[in-house]
């Protein structure tokens, strides 16, 4: 196995908007800069194919400043384990990394949050997220018909995408009642930007149903998805569709955070002003603070990379823009809070943890995260509980089980962290377990 | 449950459940207690290998009757408990080793263990996934492998016992009293005609001066790779060094879950208290495993992690009364065979409390064999 090492100043791990901004703006003051992300472009998951055709003017201008402001791009380098204060392992399709840094800032991000409902791990049930990755990199929709429903802004960009690439959208469906969305709408007026984009995509959603208030109960077909039974809390019906793309809105992936010993405060990595962690020299930003978008990624990164410079200055000119956004997050959050219905749609018998094939009824009987994986194997499997750990929260109240490396899943020889050359093994002793 | 218990257990991980299934079946009211959850200590961080050794004929003769007790059990156990009576293989490196194996294999053979002699090439159609060139090893057929945290959940609430085991997961003792009762931390007395310490590493927290020492070891799981290996692997080189009861070590050992997932060991530490992952020893594990099993690297894996045996001098486990008081009974320092050893602890108790004649000659387990400096509580 290939085994390379590098050290930096600064180490930034993930290429969104937050990432980004942090790299370049550190990069610009000296020093030497690196940006890991696990995929081979810049933009990460909210600009996602930016690199390659640029459509978003913003994005196009973040990309190009990064790659003029020195930092050194580390590309499909997932990062997986800290084995020493000051040192990451990465994996890379050429073998593995070792990256020392003095300081880091961390940019990884949110995933899907994904809940349990009957039928909803069948073929064609898909993450709106996920759909629209595989359909911008060439997964054709054109002509098939994708019920859009869960939570959330990005139902909106999703269909608005997917309709671009020719699918049907029969519906969109929000479970958010429509009271709590116009209150959110009233609000925008503070933020031109976000409204400017709300209503051209509005335009172009022209023809679309889209309605607040309602959700999928349950997800019907016989080898894959067919229909979608949706429900407002009063009256059933049922939707045909080839496609379900449901999604309850975000998560922060704090895997990496809490490998390193970040502290959490309800959910999100805590942080202060200058987004410092608890951990010395490790800062957060994006939404591993707060689920807030892009917009809010992009100061917090500035911020993040100006402190980490030595700038605090100019960081600080940065924080009243910052608290802007922190407001919208802020109303984002309460509109589209999921509403407690959504609790009761797995039954007994719905599966919970899909690596594992646990049931909602074997999950249940525990009492915390730990013991469900101990005696259901709930969260044992590949993906290390990023689903159903996420879903056991909302659905319990759940705090996450602790972290162990790899971060990732990862080939066992990457777990080698001494050189090649490293003393040999003796001391030989009982093998038993 | 209204009335005292008659026994009151600390620790619901698999040393305190075989206690406890045992004493209830012989009719008794069983309290368990554990600060944690069913299984979650050492029964959760080790591996679940069923083995018959023979390090010493004490250490046979525990291992034999317990695994016999496994077997015994095996018909009743559900699905969960992934009870796969895959055999281990004792590989040997060359003809030294080779040697060990013959000697291995004759004291087995006396004593009514089935095994097979392996030569070189039949260790490869065995196990195609290790290094060619193996001299040969030796195959213990009815050695088995359990997932410990469902084992112990099922011996304390299959159907037969549930009437008379209470179990109270999240409890915290303070205190375990010469009267056979305990104290938790929350000052609660709880009354019982006698009191078990079965917790573990953390057992001298509850008898201060109780030779039993944390030893820490280190393991990795793959995702699903069925078929990699067949058989519970275990290295016989360990031989070639003196039995290290001091300085760090490592030893390949392998085992193939029901599930299709590697687990892959071993190390041993003393003097690491923390459950971190420590890197210098995770890489000499790995890479003592990629010398036996050369795609090994390859496969992916999902977690790493760490916990903790609990070690006594002379490699044996204290099972018998306290020199305290003999309505305090110790069951813990089962080091790397508590999983194996389980069943067989619990029977002793039993046949103790119900004034039976032991299942095996309890002498060389009693907790006075080390003195009575070793069992004095402060």
């Amino acid at each position: 196995m290939n085994s390379a090492r590098l050290s930096f100043d600064l180490v930034v791990v993930g290429a969104g908007p937050g990432g980004l901004a942090a790299a370049s703006v550190a990069a610009e003051r000296g020093g030497s800069v690196a940006l890991l992300d696990n995929s081979p472009w810049l933009g990460g998951q909210i600009w996602r194919g930016e690199q390659a055709r640029p459509a978003v003017p913003r994005a196009r201008q973040w990309i190009e400043r990064f790659l003029a402001s020195g930092a050194r791009a580390v590309m499909q380098a997932s990062v997986f384990a800290s084995p020493d204060r000051g040192v990451l392992l990465a994996e890379t399709p050429a073998g593995r990394l070792t990256v020392r840094f003095k300081q880091l800032i961390l940019a990884t991000g949110a995933r899907e949050l994904f809940l349990p409902f009957p039928g909803w791990t069948l073929p064609g049930v898909v993450g709106p997220g996920g759909l629209e990755a595989m359909v911008k990199a060439g997964w054709p929709v054109a002509g098939r018909r994708v019920v859009v429903a869960g939570s959330g802004p990005l139902l909106v960009a999703v269909a608005d995408g997917l309709r671009r690439y020719g699918a049907r959208i029969p519906l969109i469906a929000e479970q958010a009642p429509q009271v709590r969305l116009a209150r959110f709408a009233t609000g925008l007026w503070r933020y031109p930007e976000k409204l400017s984009q709300a209503v051209a995509m509005k335009a172009r959603l022209l023809g679309i149903p889209y309605r607040a208030g309602i959700w999928p109960r349950r997800a019907e077909g016989r080898e894959r998805v067919e229909r979608v039974v949706l429900t407002d809390g009063k009256r059933s019906w049922t939707v045909e569709c080839d496609l379900l793309a449901c999604g309850w809105n975000l998560v922060p992936n704090t895997e990496l955070p809490r490998l390193l010993g970040c502290a959490l405060a309800g959910g999100f990595v805590r942080v202060d002003e200058f987004q410092r962690s608890s951990v010395a020299g490790v800062f957060c930003v994006g939404e591993l603070t707060a689920i807030a978008g892009g917009d809010a990624a992009l100061v917090q990164g500035q911020i993040a990379g100006l402190s980490a410079a030595g700038a605090a200055g100019a960081a600080r000119e940065l924080f009243a823009e910052r608290w802007r956004w922190h407001r919208f997050g802020a109303a984002l959050t309460r509109a589209f809070a999921l509403r407690p219905e959504l609790r009761a749609l797995a039954g007994r018998e719905t599966v919970v943890c899909r690596c594992e094939d646990v049931s909602r009824e074997a999950v249940e009987r525990c009492r915390d995260a730990r013991e469900a994986k101990l005696h259901s194997r709930c969260g044992m499997g590949p993906c290390q509980g990023r689903i159903c750990g996420a879903a056991t929260q909302f659905l319990f109240g759940w705090e996450s089980d602790s972290i162990r490396p790899p971060v990732f899943p990862v080939r066992v020889e990457s777990l080698l962290t001494a050189s090649e050359h490293s003393k040999p093994v003796s001391n030989l002793s009982d093998p038993t377990p | 449950m209204s009335a005292a218990p008659d026994i009151v257990i600390v620790g619901a991980g698999i040393v305190g459940a075989a206690c406890a299934r045992e004493c209830a079946r012989a009719g008794l009211r069983v309290l368990v207690l554990d600060r944690g959850p069913i299984g979650g200590g050492t029964t959760a961080a080790g591996m679940g290998h069923i083995v018959v050794m023979d390090d010493s004929p004490a250490q046979f003769a525990l291992t034999a009757c317990s695994r016999r007790l496994w077997q015994e059990l095996a018909p009743e156990l559900p699905a969960a408990v992934e009870y796969d009576p895959c055999g281990t293989l004792w590989v040997a490196a060359d003809e030294q080793e080779m040697a060990e194996v013959h000697r291995k294999a004759a004291f087995y053979r006396e004593r009514g263990v089935r095994v097979e002699v392996l030569e070189g090439d039949d260790v490869a159609a065995a196990e195609p996934a290790l290094r060619p060139g193996m001299a040969g090893g030796l195959r213990v057929v009815d050695d088995a492998v359990v997932y410990p945290p469902a084992a112990a959940q099922h011996l304390l609430e299959s159907q037969e016992n549930t009437r008379r085991i209470e179990v109270r997961p999240g409890v915290t003792v303070a205190a375990v009293n010469e009267d056979g009762g305990v104290t938790l931390a929350d000052g609660t007395r709880v009354r019982a005609g006698l009191a078990v310490n079965a917790a573990g590493p953390w057992s001298p927290l509850l008898a201060p001066g109780l030779p039993v020492r944390k030893r820490k070891g280190h393991l990795v799981i793959t995702d699903r790779h069925p078929g990699f290996v067949h058989h519970q692997i275990v290295e016989l080189g360990y031989l070639k060094s003196a039995h290290a009861v001091t300085a760090d070590s490592v030893a390949f050992n392998i085992q193939p879950r029901k599930t299709g997932q590697m687990l892959i060991g071993s190390s041993r530490q003393f003097g690491a208290e923390g459950t971190e992952i420590n890197s210098d020893i995770l890489d000499r594990m790995l890479r003592r495993a990629f010398e036996y099993l050369p795609g090994l690297g390859r496969l992916s894996a999902i977690r790493a992690w760490a916990g903790h045996r609990a070690a006594t001098p002379d490699k044996l486990p204290l099972i018998g009364p306290s020199l305290v008081s003999d309505r305090i009974w110790l069951a813990t320092g089962h080091e790397g065979l508590g999983i194996t050893t389980s069943l067989v602890t619990g029977r002793l108790l039993a046949d103790h409390v119900l004034g039976r004649a032991p299942a095996i000659p309890v002498e060389p387990y009693l907790p006075a064999r080390l003195g009575k400096g070793a069992t004095l509580h402060a």
